[in-house]
């Protein structure tokens, strides 16, 4: 799932989560900027990268897996971009269709791009944990009302599966398939039941807020400080990568 | 409290807010009348009254308005009739107090913890009547150890068992220091540890307890005075061995005791 974070207790681990969500997405920003020409550059962000992932200890089986995401989006890129680009040095004729180098340049510019991103993403999900991400990002000033909707949305999201499954177990226990086009409408009113339940859920915690005092604004309640370490972190990973960003464009 | 088991009676309001003027009834209701949007009578004048330090135990059967009666007593829902929490009118101005004041332990846990973690959940009320920072943190420890869950603030609700929801739910109540606690079906789809686990933490509150249920044993174990709701009213109400020892009177309002639960003898050393 997208918010199991490993849980350990290693120096990323232990950062604010302020740190690294700016860290992190600070990097993923200059990484984006880097022209492509420069392969070193993304060697060099990538050992970066690994380096922060052996801190964090996260075994690399598991960063692989999850960092799977991004083929279908670099496979779109492949399937569509080598086509569309005016004939250069270099290149390929595949069948009918020439793979120019230019192509294969933004190819290899999108690919090695995503993958950056999904990795630094992976290391702040993977060492952050949600509810801390939420609270980092509560602690950045990001409007609360967001804050809650998206923690609303975590909370509830494993009820709402938790729902559904049990619903869809009652019907298989009378012998219910979807198999046909007519079996579309029990579906549809599943969907139904769904929202209904939900809605009524909805009701029900908003009573139970009200119960507790609430009165329109959730009170903040991060209280993580922001320490000499995560400075240094945030400080250091940004001043590496803006290093390597401004000598690749030279 | 030697009260007799007695039939729908006038209401006690007054006798109640004579005898303490020091001290008004958690809860005093007197013709306490409520009907949904769509017009369906739930409450056709509700009588009663509860003192502070009290447990007392509304049962009856399903769709007898037990819930709807419940979320009067923190003004959520508001009726016709007459109505004081803790002495207060049930108005707008009073309303904040009357929240901090009694405490609601709903039935689904999944609806009280709403928060990402319990911590979180746990300080949400604390937060809301404006506490400080500290006093909030040492709050939701207090609480968190009240219901045997110390040092769980960084969990989340979906990795707790259904038991342990249930208690962390307690304890979002418990942190804002209640005076009166409500608790709706407290032990329903508890496990018997559980069960007795939550019997066992909320029998210890030294606070007025207003139980609503129909589960009869738990009742037996945690109050000492039984109400009987049917139909939108107050049809008896005694002491908690006199109304759950009256078999005709239970069976009259399709309440009656788990097939070979006995009472135990009247002591109350027994629980």
């Amino acid at each position: 799932m997208l918010t199991e974070s490993r849980p350990s207790n290693s120096l990323v681990h232990r950062l604010d989560a302020r740190a690294k969500i700016l860290g992190l997405i600070g990097f993923t920003v200059v990484v984006v900027t880097t022209p492509g020409r420069a392969v070193w550059a993304f060697i060099l962000y990538a050992a970066i990268l690994l380096f922060l992932m052996g801190l964090a200890r996260l075994p690399l089986g598991y960063v692989f897996k999850r960092a799977l995401v991004v083929v279908p989006f670099v496979l779109m890129v492949a399937i569509f971009l080598p086509f569309f680009h005016r004939a250069g040095a270099g290149g390929y004729n595949l069948g009918g269709a020439r793979v120019t180098g230019e192509g294969l340049l933004v190819l290899w510019n999108a690919g090695a791009k995503a993958i950056l991103g999904v990795l630094s993403m992976i290391v702040l999900g993977s060492t952050t944990g949600f509810p801390k991400l939420l609270s980092g990002f509560e602690g950045l000033r990001a409007p609360r009302i967001f804050i809650l909707i998206v923690g609303f949305m975590y909370r509830y999201g494993f009820v709402f599966l938790e729902e559904l499954r049990r619903m869809q177990r009652a019907m298989v226990s009378r012998n219910y398939r979807a198999r046909w086009l007519w079996n579309v409408p029990t579906l549809g009113r599943m969907l139904g039941a769904l929202f209904l339940r939900s809605y009524g859920r909805g009701e029900r915690v908003y009573v139970a807020m009200v119960s507790r005092g609430y009165e329109g604004a959730v009170p903040a309640l991060n209280d993580s400080r922001f320490c000499l370490p995560d400075a240094a972190f945030l400080a250091v990973l940004l001043a590496v990568a803006l290093a390597i960003r401004v000598t690749s464009s030279l | 409290m030697a009260r007799e088991p007695r039939a729908v009676e006038p209401p006690s309001v007054l006798e109640g807010q004579d005898r303490s003027i020091s001290r008004p009834p958690a809860i005093a209701a007197a013709g306490l009348y409520f009907a949904y949007p769509d017009g369906t009578e739930v409450l056709r004048g509700v009588d009663l009254t509860i003192e502070q330090g009290e447990s007392v135990a509304i049962i009856g059967p399903n769709g007898a308005g037990k819930s709807t009666l419940l979320l009067h007593f923190n003004g959520v829902l508001r009726g016709q009739g007459d109505l004081r929490i803790l002495g207060l009118p049930v108005e707008n101005k009073n309303l904040r107090e009357i929240r901090r004041r009694v405490g609601v332990v709903f039935q689904d846990p999944e609806d009280q913890l709403f928060l990402t973690t319990v911590g979180q959940d746990v300080a949400f009320g604390p937060a809301n009547m404006g506490l400080e920072r500290a006093e909030i943190a040492a709050r939701v420890e207090e609480a968190l150890a009240a219901v045997g869950m110390a040092g769980s603030e960084e969990r989340t609700a979906h990795h707790l068992s259904f038991g342990q929801k249930k208690r962390i739910a307690t304890a979002t109540v418990l942190a804002m220091r209640p005076e009166v606690l409500v608790l709706d079906e407290p032990s329903s789809n508890l496990d018997p540890k559980a069960r007795r686990h939550l019997v066992e933490i909320v029998r210890d509150l030294p606070v007025t307890k207003i139980v609503v249920t129909h589960d009869l044993p738990v009742v037996h174990q945690l109050c000492e005075r039984a109400l009987i709701l049917a139909d939108g009213r107050i049809v008896a109400d005694g002491p908690v061995e006199e109304v759950l020892s009256d078999a005709a009177l239970l069976a009259a309002y399709d309440l009656e005791l788990p097939y070979g639960f006995n009472l135990p003898a009247p002591s109350r050393g027994y629980r």
